[in-house]
């Protein structure tokens, strides 16, 4: 299954994903030490945000979440990729300073998240035109569940 | 939808202002992009909310710019740092701790920013005016300088407010633009008596209310009495942009952009009326208190956004009004340029005899300064109120001014019925 939508950064990465049921704020509701989430009012509290692909309507609150995020790319407990389904200007600005200040490069894409269960396998690249593909392999569910 | 660039910021990416101007060029347009701004504008000032320590990316992030040589192109204001740097002895952090927080202020120097260190920059001398083109970071300098003073920025944060700074320009869009500041949700106070008084309680639950209600919308609001002072806005600004995304309001009849119901909703509609009841007010500022009347208090903290010299003033008087018994230490946070103020007016020298603490160039809430956190601790901010408790785990109790001078007095939590 694969669906188009748009970078605001682009890469290629795959990884299995993981669905938040609800917005998260980085600063305050993420360690940034682990990229574990610590918001205690977040139905995925606990989840690890390392080394998957995370998927949400969009990020919340504060600024901070730039700083957050890209210290997180930093330390590389970040996202390998984050889809929103509304762009996320504050989400975006952390993973640019990644990029430029450390080469290391979390893609960001704008596309519809429906029909997407934590521990799928996505797999994100940028079209010829341009455009963020995004593509739910089969197979997956089980592979990220115990992270 | 493309963003198009001017010959300017085309040269802003070609290194002509320097290498650190390109990186921060080079961010803003990809920030741009995401945003789906179409163009830049020039901005008059910017104020730059990236003191606060969060980790070593903020240092690699700054550091970076200083390395290239980068300095800002328009006179820029900073926002508190996790440090007092005038009274070091306040902070309850070790050496390395200290280290690097202190190394992120003086990085934002060497690019040639102010060292004012307040979140209320709209206080300073670098005021702006009415319709200047601005950047600005710190969500309640935002809505102050959107809704009192009628500047215009969008909401700046974390390194976008320092990359408007290093190359004078913004993207063109949000609140920037006349469209986008048209009122869009209405909040009608209703079964007030008429000679409703113009508490900070009041201003307080309102911007609580707002923030809660009005999403990424413009809120306006009808029947508000018109305010003591600007500080009152202050207040009301601040408890919105932390309860929500609020990042300019109007009151009709108050503020400027807002003289009238027409030039509040540009002649249209509001898409949503929200009644405010007496009893929304008190819901509001009972969700404030955490700790009940005659628990056991810590310390007051005010000045949440920095106090201005109205404040310091009318503390200093009701101070010394009634014979006061020193009591919990009382906190206020405000900028060294108003701390100068009061010491060339030889204000300060009886602070010690009330247990007055002044903080500077930072925040009680952002860092470690109170001596206490066992007991409750009281404040007149509705910011402070909403921060407090997670930020350093503290359980809060809010009250008005004269609540909070009789409460540290008592060292119990006291209020007036109201």
């Amino acid at each position: 299954m694969m669906r188009l939508g748009r970078f605001t950064l682009a890469g290629e990465a795959r990884a299995p994903a993981l669905v938040l049921a609800v917005p998260l704020s980085f600063w305050g509701g993420v360690a940034v030490e682990t990229g574990e989430i610590i918001d205690r009012s977040h139905p995925d509290l606990g989840q690890r945000i390392a080394g998957r692909i995370l998927i949400m309507t969009s990020g919340r609150g504060s600024s901070s979440s730039s700083s957050v995020l890209a210290e997180m790319i930093r330390r590389r407990v970040g996202p390998l990729a984050i889809v929103t389904a509304r762009p996320d200007p504050i989400l975006t600005v952390g993973a640019i300073v990644a990029r430029a200040l450390y080469g290391l490069t979390c893609p960001l894409a704008v596309a519809p998240i429906e029909d997407i269960a934590t521990g799928d396998i996505v797999s994100i690249f940028p079209t010829a035109a341009g455009a963020a593909a995004i593509e739910v392999l089969t197979g997956g569910g089980a592979a990220g569940s115990s992270a | 939808m493309t963003l198009a660039l001017t010959e300017y910021d085309r040269s802003l990416l070609g290194g002509e202002a320097g290498k650190a101007g390109a990186a921060a060029m080079n961010i803003l347009v990809a920030f741009a992009e995401a945003i789906g701004a179409r163009s830049f504008l020039d901005i008059t000032q910017a104020h730059v909310d990236g003191c606060l320590y969060h980790g070593e990316v903020s240092l690699d992030f700054v550091e970076n710019l200083v390395s290239k040589g980068g300095r800002v192109r328009v006179p820029t204001t900073l926002n508190v740092g996790s440090l007092d740097l005038i009274h070091p002895e306040l902070m309850r952090m070790t050496a390395e701790e200290q280290a690097p927080a202190r190394r992120l202020m003086a990085a934002h120097e060497a690019l040639g920013c102010l060292p004012s260190f307040t979140c209320a920059p709209y206080q300073t001398l670098l005021r702006p005016k009415f319709g200047d083109q601005i950047a600005w970071g710190e969500s309640n300098a935002i809505v102050f300088a959107n809704s009192v003073i009628g500047a215009r920025t969008d909401r700046y944060g974390d390194f976008t407010d320092l990359c408007c700074a290093m190359t004078g320009r913004a993207p063109a869009c949000g609140l920037h633009l006349a469209e986008n500041r048209l009122g869009q949700v209405l909040f009608q106070l209703r079964g007030f008596a008429d000679s409703l008084a113009a508490t900070d309680g009041l201003f307080v639950a309102m911007g609580l209310i707002i923030g809660v209600r009005s999403g990424a919308r413009v809120p306006v609001v009808e029947g508000l009495p018109a305010p003591r002072d600007e500080d009152q806005l202050k207040a009301l600004g601040a408890a919105a942009a932390s309860a929500g995304e609020v990042g300019l309001f109007h009151v009709l009849g108050v503020t400027p952009e807002a003289l009238s119901p027409a030039a509040a909703f540009g002649g249209k509609s509001p898409e949503e009326i929200v009644i405010v009841t007496p009893a929304d007010i008190e819901r509001a500022i009972a969700s404030l208190s955490g700790a009940p009347d005659g628990a056991p208090l810590s310390a007051i903290c005010l000045g949440t956004p920095h106090f201005s010299r109205r404040e310091w003033d009318r503390l200093l008087t009701l101070l010394q009004e009634k014979p006061f018994r020193r009591g919990a230490p009382i906190y206020v946070n405000t900028s060294r340029e108003t701390l100068r103020g009061l010491e060339s007016d030889g204000l300060v020298a009886g602070f010690d005899q009330f247990n007055l603490i002044p903080v500077v160039d930072t925040c009680t809430y952002v860092t470690a300064i109170l001596e206490r956190l066992d007991g409750a601790v009281m404040t007149n901010s509705g910011k402070w109120a909403h921060y407090a408790p997670s930020n350093i785990g503290v359980e809060v109790a809010f009250g008005s001014l004269d609540d909070c001078l009789a409460s540290a007095a008592a060292r119990r939590v006291t209020r007036e019925r109201r």
